[in-house]
């Protein structure tokens, strides 16, 4: 592990005294020339450089979103400072700089509003004091620091929760990321992984080839375990169920364990489904860097492969932001869905349909499997904020529990104010899952890393589970900074896999007890 | 960036990644790993060597379920698994060891 300086948690929460500047140095690398034109983003003439006149296509640009966003005018408006939000934000808590407060967050693109785009800004912009009504001049030094700040926010929208207006940083900051994008100023890590969707199928630019070679070594897994042929099928023509899931579900740990346990119900339900190789990726990085045309493309894949496969179903996967796209916008950016069957929600989360399946008593599970483990939940912030799962209000919250509950007979919630809708965000949310932010995401972590803590002391838990794959590769990185270990994440259908007994399971066990031990 | 190997200078981007991945000599990994802390044995080489045959074939680093089958079948069950494969990288298989085998680095929510 490298060197940073690690928080400390408490066990009561702990509001930090301010220190200035404390992550002005923050900041992720810049798409190269390379990226930014995958993108069709314009570069400077080196990266990191902003383009020939790029204030005027700043000042631009942010025009045109207070026009087609009135949501964004209203936040520029509304803002009273009263204070609610300021320690609000798992940044905030984790690094103690004030910039990471969500109100001079939304601030630093403010008083660039005021200055241009208010009679007193203007007015006083003239004379040469904008500060004296909270704007300020668009330099190339408030730019930068943009760039920073607006790179150490996770979209979460914790801190809308508790602004009296409703003003939602997150739609700020992506915002601001889209016209950083146009001048010159892209996100590295986002924008090298958004054209991979498009030309591979996937963000890991995990090819066909590879794919199935994959899920075939994941079948025989569970062969080797259960005596069971499961299969996990790849671009199968007339299956029923299209099933788009993160990439990480195929490439890492604890993700494979999900993906495993999905196959499982699926098997186990009697459904016919199937992966795609060109749509076989659930995220969608266009919400993070904020630019429609990106999170439509990606969306119009899943369509045109629904198409091509000729499914009647699509089912979604775990995956946090992927889910707030695909529940709110699937229609809008790539509908109508009317080529699909009617009679099921377009589209389902997975956990939907398991949660179908055990409330019809269909699975055959068996609790015990999972008694050497005691769990919580972590509410992703995009699914808790953003979307439900389930019809009721609050079924995004109930649906996972009863899920765990249905398969494990060990669970107890981490405190209340840390989740639910005021849950913290994991700290690699919204496009900040990459390793030239490492320091971020360990001190971004910190109030959910205190209250497993305290959870894990108080009520002995010994695993987290989550149900999106950011969360959980986060987790996977930083669980070991905080003293705890990585393999303490867990995936929530990997709780189902290891509960459900398939039909016909365990008839060969003794004989592959050995292959068991191995896998 | 840069890295010096085998008396020759290699280009690499901002993450020490080798820039052109068919430049790759054992030297590169070699140089790379000593500048982290981290000298090669023949246990980092049985991986180096698999990532890159893995490569070769698909354009892409194994999964991590890929990887650990594989060295639990050549080294045996007991380092079939992603403890034994931290041990030796300890940044993370997928990403130190992909490298210092020349691999690009694996992508996205990982
Ligand atoms: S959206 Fe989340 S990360 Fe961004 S400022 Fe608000 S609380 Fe902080
Ligand atoms: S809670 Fe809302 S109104 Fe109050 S300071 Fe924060 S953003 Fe402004």
């Amino acid at each position: 592990m490298a060197d940073y300086e690690i928080p400390e948690t408490h066990e009561f929460p702990i509001i930090p005294s301010i220190m200035e500047g404390a992550m002005a140095h923050s900041a992720p690398f810049v798409a190269s020339e390379e990226f930014q034109t995958a993108m069709g983003f314009p570069s400077g003439a080196e990266t990191g450089q902003l383009i020939d006149g790029w204030k005027e296509k700043f000042l631009e640009l942010l025009e045109e979103k207070l026009g087609k966003y009135r949501s964004l005018q209203v936040f520029m408006d509304t803002c009273v400072k009263c204070g609610a939000c300021t320690d609000k934000c798992h940044y905030f808590i984790g690094t103690a700089d004030p910039k990471n407060m969500p109100v001079a967050r939304q601030d630093l693109i403010r008083k660039i509003y005021r200055r241009y785009f208010t009679f007193a800004g203007k007015f006083f912009g003239k004379l040469g004091i904008p500060g004296f009504v909270g704007a300020a001049e668009l330099t190339e030094e408030a730019v930068r620091e943009m760039y920073s700040y607006y790179h150490q926010c996770s979209e979460c929208r914790r801190c809308a929760v508790f602004c009296p207006f409703g003003i939602d940083t997150a739609e700020v900051t992506m915002a601001a990321r889209d016209i950083l994008s146009m001048i010159g100023m892209g996100q590295k890590y986002s924008n090298q992984i958004i054209p991979k969707i498009h030309k591979i199928g996937n963000n890991l630019g995990l090819p066909e080839a590879a794919l199935a070679d994959t899920l075939e070594g994941l079948e025989e897994e569970i062969e080797d375990e259960t005596g069971v042929k499961v299969r996990l099928p790849l671009d199968e023509k007339g299956a029923d169920i299209l099933l788009v899931t993160p990439s990480a579900d195929f490439f890492a740990e604890p993700h494979v364990d999900g993906l495993m346990g999905y196959a499982k119900v699926f098997h186990a339900a009697g459904v016919s489904w199937t992966i795609s190789s060109l749509a076989s990726e659930a995220a969608n990085f266009g919400l993070f860097i904020g630019n429609y045309e990106a999170m439509r493309n990606i969306s119009l894949r899943i369509r045109d492969e629904a198409k091509r496969l000729g499914v009647k179903r699509i089912i979604f996967g775990e995956c946090g932001h992927a889910w707030r796209v695909a529940y709110n916008h699937l229609n809008t950016l790539a509908g109508p869905w009317d080529f699909l069957d009617q009679n099921y929600p377009i589209p389902q989360h997975i956990l939907e349909f398991t949660k179908d399946c055990l409330d019809r008593d269909i699975l055959n599970i068996d609790k015990s499997e999972n008694d050497h483990m005691t769990l919580t939940f972590h509410d992703s912030c995009n699914i808790a904020r953003a979307s439900r799962i389930g019809e009721e209000p609050g079924s995004q919250f109930t649906t996972p529990r009863e899920v765990i509950k249905a398969v494990c007979n060990n669970f107890h919630d981490m405190p209340i104010e840390t989740i639910h809708d005021q849950t913290f965000c994991c700290g690699g949310g919204g496009g900040l899952l990459t390793d030239d932010l490492m320091e971020l995401r360990i001190k971004g972590a910190l109030p959910r890393m205190e209250a497993l803590k305290n959870t894990v002391a108080e009520k002995g838990v010994t695993h987290m589970a989550a149900i999106c794959a950011i969360c959980k590769s986060q987790f996977t990185k930083v669980l070991p900074y905080y003293g705890m270990t990585m393999d303490q994440i867990v995936s929530v259908h990997q709780l189902v896999s290891s509960a459900i007994i398939l039909e016909g399971q365990g008839e060969e066990a003794e004989e592959s007890d050995d292959a068991e031990e191995s896998a | 960036m840069a890295i010096e190997a085998n008396g020759k200078t290699f280009e690499t981007d901002e993450e020490g990644y080798l820039a052109n991945l068919n430049e790759w000599e054992p030297e590169v990994a070699t140089a790379m790993a000593l500048a982290e802390d981290c000298p090669l044995t023949d246990e980092h080489w049985d991986i180096i060597n698999f990532l890159r045959e893995y490569y070769e074939e698909y354009q892409i680093a194994p999964a991590v379920r890929v990887l650990t089958k594989a060295v639990g079948k050549k080294l045996g069950k007991d380092k079939g698994n992603s403890k034994y494969l931290y041990e030796l990288f300890p940044y993370g298989p997928g990403k130190q060891a992909c490298k210092y085998a020349g691999l690009p680095k694996p992508t996205g929510c990982v």
